[in-house]
């Protein structure tokens, strides 16, 4: 749906330039949602920017459904952008216009016979579940509704894909996951295309399939959402996970000198594997002890993923061969410290 | 019964103040009319004028959505050059423009000409001001869905800067009013020429203070009806 090659964005200050993407490559398959996770000013703004062309890569080239974006005259252009919806972290809706006529701007712009742009809206109202604020002013709604607006509106010129630019990071825990449902629910039904930015990997967890994480100006890693939970492949990314996932062991785990001779591993397992007893086989199967210091689980977006702290106890062969069974069960493991 | 009343107190009313002098009446009821003339046609054409300079200065700024550095420069340059010029000193500065166009340089309608040339600088910075009030995001928005330069003006730019808008157009037509009087004492005309050669040079002070009379009602009068339909605009629908 989207191919990214070789994108730079250089901003030119009398100062100094700012190198904001280098090089940057991506691949983003139809009907996917695809999450790009990044600090602030780690270029990701200007990434989706580059994508509907707000702002101009300095080299590189971007193609949209089949497009070549970045090399289209400006009618042309205006005539994509028609075709790619955009949702905004501050929602940009008109103030001067109520609900419905908000939704009709698109409409406007693609030039959509009058009665058939009233018929559409109304579809949408319905979508995004604000039928009964049509006649409403964008400063009587919530957040979460401005946003659902916002979507509304995105949707308009029923797109193929939607750059959301941190549309939820204004919004409550309780209204993101309503918004993030939302999206969810549209990327299904539309065979839709999203393409977001954010900066709160529960945003990632809650609807991504893949994700990329970017940092200072480059992409660090693409991968499978739940590969990148279970086994982060670079300290940005294990840090924007930790950032969610409580995988600290307590001190007070590691001063205890009690064990003479164990392992402290972290298991992580997917899927499902989750529901499988492996550990209590584990324990069947080799001559050693285990013991659970930290447990949870999760779901990242329809799957389950936890994290199991262990302390395992036994000789030094045992152990390892007891490790590389968890292994090959489908479990990640991590040594966190031998004792 | 209360309306005839009203019209004898208002006769012998007038006859106290004025005494034999009934032609003052008369005299500021046309100097009214002139001043609202002047006021009106000029604020009405620097009102439009303004309105486009102000716009193409807006959109031409660096990164707007028609960047054009030489045409703001030019357009900058030119604006803050009349804006320098004390009124008084424009008025006979275009003198000659003024007699090329109305074919005189006397009375209310020759004054309509430097009148509006002294506003047009004045309103293209208030709709500045206002245009540049807007939320950049409202136009990224607008320019993510497709919208060209001429639908971003007229589709945001304008319906959003509405209510800051109408308020420049109270403050035009008070700034105006202003102009006027100045340019009454060099015989253009309305209340202006009124205060000058029978209040000023003939020491008639009934009349000089029945023009600051008027002229206060009809400034407060331009603010209270522009607030009211500014408010009315903001809270549209409500």
């Amino acid at each position: 749906m989207i191919e990214i090659s070789n994108l730079t964005k250089i901003y030119k200050t009398p100062q100094h330039d700012v190198l904001a993407l280098d090089q940057v490559s991506l691949k983003i398959n139809k009907g996917e949602i695809f999450g790009i996770i990044g600090l602030s000013g780690a270029g990701k703004s200007t990434l989706i920017r580059c994508i509907n062309m707000l702002e101009k890569p300095t080299s590189g080239s971007i193609m949209v459904d089949g497009q070549v974006i970045t090399s289209l005259a400006k009618k042309d252009l205006r005539q994509t952008r028609q075709k790619i919806g955009m949702i905004f972290q501050q929602f940009n809706l008109l103030s001067s216009r109520s609900v419905f006529d908000n939704i009709m701007f698109p409409l406007e712009i693609s030039k959509v016979p009058t009665v058939e742009a009233r018929q559409r809206v109304h579809e949408l109202l319905e979508i995004v579940g604000l039928t009964d604020k049509a006649q409403v002013y964008p400063d009587q709604l919530s957040g979460g509704q401005k946003q659902r607006v916002g979507i509304a509106r995105a949707l308009a010129n029923r797109p193929k894909l939607l750059l959301s630019d941190e549309a939820t990071s204004a919004l409550d825990p309780q209204t993101t996951k309503s918004i993030l449902t939302l999206l969810k629910d549209i990327n299904q039904r539309l065979d839709l295309t999203i393409l977001l930015i954010t900066h709160d990997m529960n945003v990632i967890k809650q609807v991504c399939d893949r994700v990329a994480v970017i940092d200072n100006a480059q992409i660090v890693e693409t991968d499978d959402v739940l590969k990148i939970f279970s086994n982060p492949g670079t300290p940005t990314s294990k840090s924007f996970i930790d950032s969610i996932v409580k995988q600290e062991i307590p001190d007070e785990v590691f001063r205890r000198g009690s064990v003479k001779a164990g392992r402290l591993v972290r298991a992580s397992f997917i899927g499902e594997s989750a529901g499988e007893p492996i550990i209590s086989s584990m324990i069947k199967n080799f001559d050693i002890q285990a013991n659970i210091m930290y447990g949870n689980i999760d779901r990242v977006k329809d799957t389950p993923f936890g994290n199991l702290v262990l302390e395992l106890v036994g000789e030094e062969n045992v152990i390892d061969a007891a490790v590389d069974y968890l292994h090959q069960q489908g479990l990640e493991i991590e040594v966190l410290e031998n004792v | 019964m209360f309306e005839i009343i009203a019209a004898i107190d208002l006769n012998s009313w007038i006859i106290s103040l004025f005494g034999d002098k009934t032609w003052i009446p008369e005299k500021i009821l046309i100097a009214t009319w002139e001043t609202l003339y002047m006021v009106g046609i000029s604020t009405f054409l620097s009102y439009i004028l303004g309105l486009v300079l102000g716009i193409i200065l807006v959109i031409t700024t660096k990164n707007h959505v028609a960047e054009n550095k030489s045409i703001n420069l030019v357009l900058g340059a030119i604006v803050n050059a009349t804006r320098s010029i004390p009124f008084i000193i424009f008025l006979i500065l275009v003198i000659p423009l003024t007699r090329w166009i109305v074919g005189t340089s006397i009375g209310t309608i020759a004054s309509i000409v430097p009148l509006t040339l002294a506003a047009i600088p004045f309103v293209a910075r208030l709709t500045e001001t206002s245009l540049k009030e807007i939320d950049w995001g409202l136009i990224e928005a607008a320019l993510a869905m497709g919208a060209s330069t001429w639908e971003i003006i007229t589709k945001v730019l304008l319906p959003e800067a509405k209510p800051s808008l109408i308020l420049g157009v109270a403050i035009t037509t008070i700034n105006l009013i202003g102009y006027s009087a100045m340019a009454g004492i060099v015989g253009g005309g309305g209340l202006g020429t009124l205060a000058y050669y029978y209040g000023y040079q003939r020491y008639e002070d009934s009349i000089m203070f029945i023009t600051v009379i008027v002229l206060i009602i009809m400034v407060q009068a331009f603010q209270m009806i522009g607030d009211s339909l500014a408010h009315r605009a903001t809270n549209q629908g409500r």
